[in-house]
């Protein structure tokens, strides 16, 4: 987020595009409706699906899944058109606006309007509503980012608040909301193939240099493999060798058929987990963790807010803090790591990680501080971007609408998309484990519009089948309006119903990340 | 904007702020005015009047959670009929709901027994028919026994103004007045989400955490302030441990940012899991097809001799490491560390686009 979660409270306008706030992240879905009910916000929603939000909002456009561009460069023409944008933050703090605007210029809301079939008059709206607010806060979470054309799709979000000056403001920002507790932490901490910490590159000599010192070891310069990659490479035979901390691809990565292959194929699977979870049960070695109240460390929060997470209870048998696994088994392959406690690791962070530096436990033990802090005077920032972006002036791109990869023919006639629900995470290894939230939710459902439901003559609770190009699978059917006709909704908590059988691993060409939000499907009753 | 009123609350002369209410200035000026129903946040109802206070030449007591100070007011929290009509308010209470310690998870936290305590009241001197409601736990996650409610309407203000659930409002009249979702549905019958904060506001033992009930009593209880595992807004809130394990999960206002006291569903009760009997206690190595448990030692040597030999045989791009967004900072610095400069590889990755 380049804003605070505080601040949507009092932004003038929020604009929720693919985030189903309110089961998602539910306490920013309260902060949302206090700015509504009690500072008077605005809201606007952009989304397929009826979401909590929807009840909220001022105006809702429901586009078709997968045009967000379209929808997002409607909104842009409109702004350009009617001489809505904030010239004088234009003009100077950003670069590339005339290419932009050109690229714009087609998308009038009549063009736009055939692409996603939001009527053009509620784009006109929404587009005045946005560019008329003093401070806007844009909230997005997977559904913007997890298409072929993610990238574009957050680079359009971001042309937008520049375009309306609403970065580097109070309460006005670009906001993804993380959906994982550390999901920004470890990004900071470079467990990504490109990265060091804090972003700093492999490839660059310099930054290398310093980790290479710092460590004591040689370190490669050439990128590695994203995870799908990583999938793929085993699925050749090039990958031999796995080490899976805490992550359940079997449920979670797309295509499982492809994925339970790829690890089949592994001379070596290690998962270190808190349970046996469906990849552990393909592994060769198992290693097994404490949760996180069984340990010390920290957690970064989506506002990039570094915060203590603390020992409760031991851990059961002879489970171990992941630290001190990684620690311990490093040293039994050659290379020393003894550190006493996870503070002290944090001291090591501090040293290599610029953002981190000034981030100790002392100066966090009572709240947490957001980076970037560079020493250990820093208070920590509240918004990005305050008064020149990172790379100087803020850089607008000039996108054009994609299509997805896969949308709905004759033989697979309807989208499949796909999401969390409130009472679960992710693969649920956790919460389908905690008595009240599976008293709430037991089982998957796949949401089906009720004229769909007509069609396929179905009532509420007959099971489904659901097929895709690469899988198929039966699923209890719950008819209700939420999604568009036409349009199916599955959640990925359920390895018994494992939607990621069906859905399409296509790529974001930069992001790599896989089109989990739109894929074609055949629906029939079981 | 910043000129400062005078007014002497207990003779004591005080600078405050105007539009502040006398509850907040006696507060920050360490004067004790006990409450029921205030609860911070939220609108100020002076509904129990348990904050009643004397004010020079007032027709009648006010209740000071709702009263704006003035220039010149002289105000008296402790006079004799300010200790009578808060006495009479907390005895009224107390006569009229099912408020025995005995069996209460809140004995030792519970606001009326403490007022009880602070006014010195021996027992309770009305006789009024007892509320008959059956105890609400048809849900494994919150007990509801309106037989215990003091009708404060904290578990309301805060499921309407602080988490903006709006299920929660008062129905019925006079004595039959209660409090709950609409149509008198029960909690599992509702569109409650389950967030627990109406649990966390209830001052009595009216609601209380299910799951927790006769596993510890308040002062047994050891509360650890962390952070929750579940999503990207890092909400601050304490396990309440007893007897080495987490009981409850509450929060606590005064922790601020990000959650400012809130919280969800997973949050609140998904934290089962941490004492579930298929938690993993033992390495596990797979000999003849099967996962056999091994010691530590053993299976570090296994681990290391493998990838060693893969990363003579294949080189170290042929080793990967998936990291994770559910583990810490520390030891996601320490995973990519050990790719890295262990191993040699920058194939590290974790599900940050999953």
């Amino acid at each position: 987020m380049t804003n605070s979660i505080e601040e949507i409270e009092f932004s003038d306008a929020i604009l929720a595009i693919g985030t189903n706030t309110t089961e998602n992240h539910p306490v920013i879905g309260s902060c949302v409706k206090r700015a509504i009910r009690q500072h008077g916000a605005k809201l606007i929603v952009i989304d397929p699906r009826k979401i909590g939000l929807v009840d909220y909002a001022d105006i809702w456009l429901r586009p078709k899944p997968g045009t967000n561009v379209a929808i997002l460069s409607g909104l842009m023409n409109v702004i350009i058109e009617e001489g809505l944008y904030a010239k004088e933050y234009v003009a100077e703090r950003t670069e590339g606006f005339e290419a932009m605007k050109e690229a714009l210029a087609k998308y009038t809301p009549e063009f736009v309007s055939e692409i996603t079939g939001v009527a053009a008059e509620d784009i006109r709206t929404a587009a005045r509503l946005y560019a008329e607010a003093k401070s806007a806060s844009i909230l997005y979470a997977m559904g913007v980012t997890q298409h072929s054309h993610g990238t574009d799709n957050v680079k359009s979000c971001a042309n937008l608040a520049m375009l309306c000056g609403n970065v580097g403001i109070e309460g006005g920002g670009v906001n993804p909301l993380r959906g994982q507790n550390n999901v920004q932490g470890a990004c900071d901490m470079g467990a990504l193939p490109n990265v060091l910490p804090a972003y700093q590159q492999v490839a660059n000599d310099e930054a290398r240099a310093k980790f290479e010192r710092a460590w004591s070891a040689s370190l490669p310069a050439k990128p590695g493999l994203t995870i799908i990659e990583i999938m793929d490479a085993a699925h050749r035979g090039d990958i031999k060798g796995l080490y899976i901390m805490g992550e359940n691809p079997m449920i979670s990565d797309p295509d499982l058929t492809h994925v339970e292959a790829a690890l089949k194929n592994l001379d070596l699977l290690i998962v270190q987990d808190i349970f046996l979870t469906e990849t552990g049960g393909l592994a060769d070695v198992v290693l097994p963790s404490a949760c996180f109240a069984e340990k010390d460390g920290t957690f970064t929060n989506t506002e990039r807010r570094v915060q203590r997470v603390r020992k409760a209870v031991d851990a059961p048998g002879g489970a171990k803090a992941d630290w001190q696994i990684i620690s311990e088994l490093s040293t039994k392959m050659g290379y020393a790591m003894s550190y006493a406690s996870a503070e002290a690791i944090m001291d090591e962070i501090n040293a290599v990680t610029p953002s981190y530096a000034g981030i100790t436990y002392g100066r966090i033990e009572k709240e947490g501080l957001q980076w970037p802090c560079p020493n250990a005077e820093h208070p920590g920032t509240k918004y990005l971007h305050r008064d020149k972006f990172s790379r100087g002036l803020g850089l607008f791109t000039a996108i054009e609408y994609r299509p997805p990869e896969e949308v709905p023919d004759e033989e697979y006639p309807f989208f499949l998309t796909t999401g969390r629900v409130l009472y679960h995470f992710h693969t649920a290894t956790m919460t389908r484990r905690s008595e009240g939230l599976v008293e709430r939710c037991p089982e998957s459902l796949a949401e089906v519009n009720p004229k769909d439901a007509e069609k396929l003559g179905i009532k509420d609770g007959d099971f489904v089948t659901v097929t895709s190009r690469r899988g198929s699978l039966k699923v209890k059917a719950s008819v209700i309006e939420t999604p568009p006709e036409g349009t199916i909704f599955m959640n990925f908590h359920f390895g018994e119903a494992a939607v990621n059988l069906l859905t399409n691993p296509a790529l974001d060409p930069v992001g790599k990340i896989p089109e989990y939000k739109v894929c074609a499907v055949k629906v029939e009753a079981a | 904007m910043d000129q400062k009123l005078s007014l002497t609350i207990n003779g004591k002369a005080i600078e405050a702020s105007p539009g502040q209410t006398i509850l907040e200035v006696a507060r920050e000026n360490g004067i004790h005015i006990p409450t029921l129903c205030y609860y911070k946040g939220t609108t100020n109802v002076g509904a129990c009047r348990v904050c009643v206070v004397e004010v020079e030449n007032a027709r009648s007591l006010v209740a000071s959670c709702c009263m704006p100070i003035s220039h010149g007011m002289v105000v008296m929290t402790n006079t004799e009929r300010v200790l009578t009509a808060r006495k009479l308010v907390v005895e009224l209470l107390w006569s009229s709901g099912d408020h025995n310690c005995l069996q209460c998870e809140k004995n030792g936290n519970c606001e009326l027994q403490d007022l009880v305590y602070e006014l010195g009241i021996e027992k309770p001197g009305f006789e009024i028919a007892p509320l008959e409601y059956s105890i609400e736990d048809t849900n494994s996650m919150i007990q509801r026994d309106l037989n215990k409610c003091i009708l404060c309407g904290r578990c309301v203000r805060v499921c309407n103004e602080i988490q903006v659930h709006e299920v929660l409002d008062f129905s019925m009249r006079g004595s039959r007045a209660k409090v709950g979702p609409a149509f008198d549905e029960s909690y599992i019958d509702s569109n409650c989400v389950f967030c627990g904060s109406c649990v966390d506001a209830c001052p009595v033992g009216a609601l209380t955490f299910k799951q927790a009930r006769f596993k510890g009593r308040p002062w047994e209880i050891e509360k650890v302030h962390t952070t929750c595992p579940y999503c990207g807004v890092g909400c601050q809130m304490d396990l309440n441990v007893a007897d080495g394990k987490v009981i409850k999960v509450t929060t606590d206002r005064e922790y601020g940012r990000p959650n400012q006291g809130m919280l969800c569903s997973k949050g609140r009760f998904g934290m089962d899991f941490i004492d579930s009997p298929d938690r993993l206690k033992t390495p596990l190595i797979r000999k003849n097809g099967e996962l056999q448990e091994a010691s530590w030692e053993e299976t570090y040597d296994y681990v290391a001799k493998k990838l060693a030999s893969i990363r003579k045989k294949s080189g170290p791009d042929s080793i990967a490491g998936l990291s994770s967004a559910r583990v810490t900072n520390e030891e996601n610095y320490l995973f990519q560390k050990f790719m890295r400069a262990v191993i040699g590889t920058n194939n590290v990755d974790h599900c940050a686009r999953l």
